[in-house]
């Protein structure tokens, strides 16, 4: 077998098992995994900018928001059926992100750290400074009755299951032939040394701009999709916190491999959940589970495994 | 005909002068080896060149077009390859990776492999192909940055003292693979090594405090008194 029919082999067999799956969970884990591969659509996102591109944004709740209150505004002020209000959701994400992109691109580093964080504080600011329709940090509700998408119910836990399993499964595989791309071989080589990039004769701006917007516009549609899925939309979706999540889950899973965000989002739910269950003091344990994972898999579940055994992991 | 040229070419760094008031040209198909005692500006000049560094003043000229506000890569684009003095490979990616990025820009995809093999070939690396170039010796490494300036078969290949920590036998082949790439390339290569100057350049140029001592065939500049005192140390 090659690298590449492993490769492909792999990636549909976890989505063929999270097909399955919804027929085999109980109620609880069923809901809990539709959340998970919602965001963990949002964390495929962030990983095409913080794993593949090698810049560390701290402002991605901006595109999640983008996509929330895209489709959300729509359908309540607009009278928006999903298709279109999803549609506007992608569209705000891509306007937003390309925007960021092209005043945050001029900063590395650090600051390229501050500049994302501070615009997304902006734009939380914002969406609470327009509460009138926003209605802030309360957010509003979108009702079951606004959420059929071509005729199907998507309040219905099935139906959400299979909902969140497409989206996961586009973003999966876009990520998935992004990063196998010259394009995508490009990024790495931005993150690993940028100037010899430039040197090669790329136009390496152009490239993270286009990391970025890619990235946004994933990260727009999870948060689209989450809006329309779990029928809420809320300011507390646009703070500081759901921009560190995706970090958080990137880092856990593996930053820079295909299936690291999705390991890592349902490590990280799952840690919280079952700690949950065990003491009202949860974070203790998920805190400490953090410290042992960053000591003794530095690069992430999915990044330990990639240095161990299968080095042929994209 | 000249393929590259610069026109009273400055570089100050707050009160250094790096390079000042620089005329050089670079005719067709000519290896010229650019030497000169450290801190001469021979890196700043090939920096001004390929866009790395802008230049105070002055203008670059390639193909009778001013590229002196051109950016980096815009320029390699138009056919100048620079391969670095300090090893810039991408460690963490595979030699062929590695060849692959340089190749990729300008070749068909199912180009890109066959260039690649044979590129790796050409300096003796084809057993290490699939090692990451981090793994790699120092030497090899320099060897790899060669292969990824001549794989996109530039009009100019700038070489940055690239017999850096080769063995006596590497240089040998390297100087092979020059011998095959002036057929095709201009080549402008910094150097150390006198030996390879001496067998390899067709002209020399002499830098010395940012600017040209003297300029003539290795002959001509092995037995000139002033480059001997200045930079041989013989006299």
């Amino acid at each position: 077998m090659t690298n590449g029919q492993r490769i492909i082999g792999l990636h549909l067999g976890l989505l063929v098992v999270l097909f399955a799956l919804q027929f085999l969970l109980p109620a609880y884990h069923h809901g809990n995994m539709a959340r998970i591969m919602v965001l963990a659509s949002y964390a495929i996102g962030y990983n095409i900018l913080f794993g593949y591109t090698g810049l560390l944004s701290l402002g991605h709740a901006l595109f999640f928001a983008a996509g929330m209150y895209g489709l959300s505004l729509t359908i309540q002020h607009a009278g928006f059926t999903p298709a279109p209000a999803l549609l506007a959701g992608v569209i705000a994400g891509i306007m937003v992100s390309a925007g960021l992109a092209f005043l945050a691109l001029r900063t590395t580093g650090v600051a390229f750290m501050i500049v994302t964080l501070m615009f997304a504080q902006a734009g939380y600011l914002t969406i609470l400074y327009f509460a009138e329709y926003t209605r802030g940090d309360e957010g509003f509700v979108i009702q079951a009755g606004q959420r059929l998408l071509w005729g199907i119910d998507l309040s219905d836990p099935t139906n959400r299951y299979f909902a969140a399993f497409t989206l996961f499964a586009l973003c999966l595989l876009a990520s998935l032939a992004l990063v196998r791309s010259p394009f995508g071989r490009t990024l790495v080589a931005i993150r690993e040394n940028e100037e010899r990039v430039t040197m090669l004769g790329y136009n390496t701006f152009a490239h993270k701009l286009a990391a970025m917007v890619i990235s946004g516009t994933l990260s727009a549609a999870a948060g689209a999709t989450y809006g329309l899925l779990f029928g809420y939309a809320g300011a507390s979706f646009a703070s500081v916190q759901y921009s560190i999540f995706p970090l958080l889950w990137v880092l856990l899973g593996g930053a820079g491999t295909v299936l690291g965000p999705f390991i890592g989002t349902l490590f990280m739910f799952y840690l919280i959940d079952l700690s949950s269950g065990i003491t009202t003091a949860y974070m203790l344990i998920a805190g400490v589970t953090l410290v042992l994972l960053t000591l003794f898999a530095p690069q992430g579940l999915i990044g330990e495994l990639r240095r161990r055994v299968w080095r042929w992991l994209p | 005909m000249t393929l590259l040229s610069t026109r009273s070419l400055s570089k100050h760094f707050d009160g250094l002068s790096a390079v000042s008031n620089l005329d050089f040209d670079l005719p067709k198909g000519q290896v010229r080896a650019l030497i000169g005692p450290n801190g001469a500006g021979k890196t700043t000049l090939v920096s001004m060149i390929c866009g790395r560094l802008a230049p105070s003043s002055g203008k670059v000229i390639f193909e009778g077009r001013d590229i002196t506000h051109l950016p980096a890569h815009k320029r390699v684009c138009l056919g100048i390859a620079y391969t670095f003095q300090i090893t810039s490979v991408f460690p963490r990616l595979t030699a062929r990776e590695n060849v692959a990025l340089a190749a990729r820009r300008h070749l068909p995809k199912a180009k890109v492999q066959p260039a690649v093999e044979d590129a790796l070939k050409r300096v003796g690396l084809q057993d290490r192909i699939d090692e990451d170039a981090g793994n790699l010796s120092y030497g090899h490494q320099r060897l790899l940055e060669t292969a990824m300036g001549f794989v996109q078969q530039p009009r100019l290949l700038i070489l940055d003292e690239p017999t850096q920590g080769l063995a006596d036998n590497e240089i040998d082949n390297f100087k092979a693979l020059i011998n095959d790439l002036r057929k095709t390339t201009t080549i402008l290569l910094i150097e150390h090594n006198m030996s390879v100057v001496m067998e390899l350049a067709d002209r020399v140029t002499v830098l010395n405090f940012g600017e040209t001592l003297a300029e003539g065939t290795p002959q001509e500049i092995h037995e000139n008194a002033t480059v001997q005192a200045a930079y041989l140390g013989t006299g």
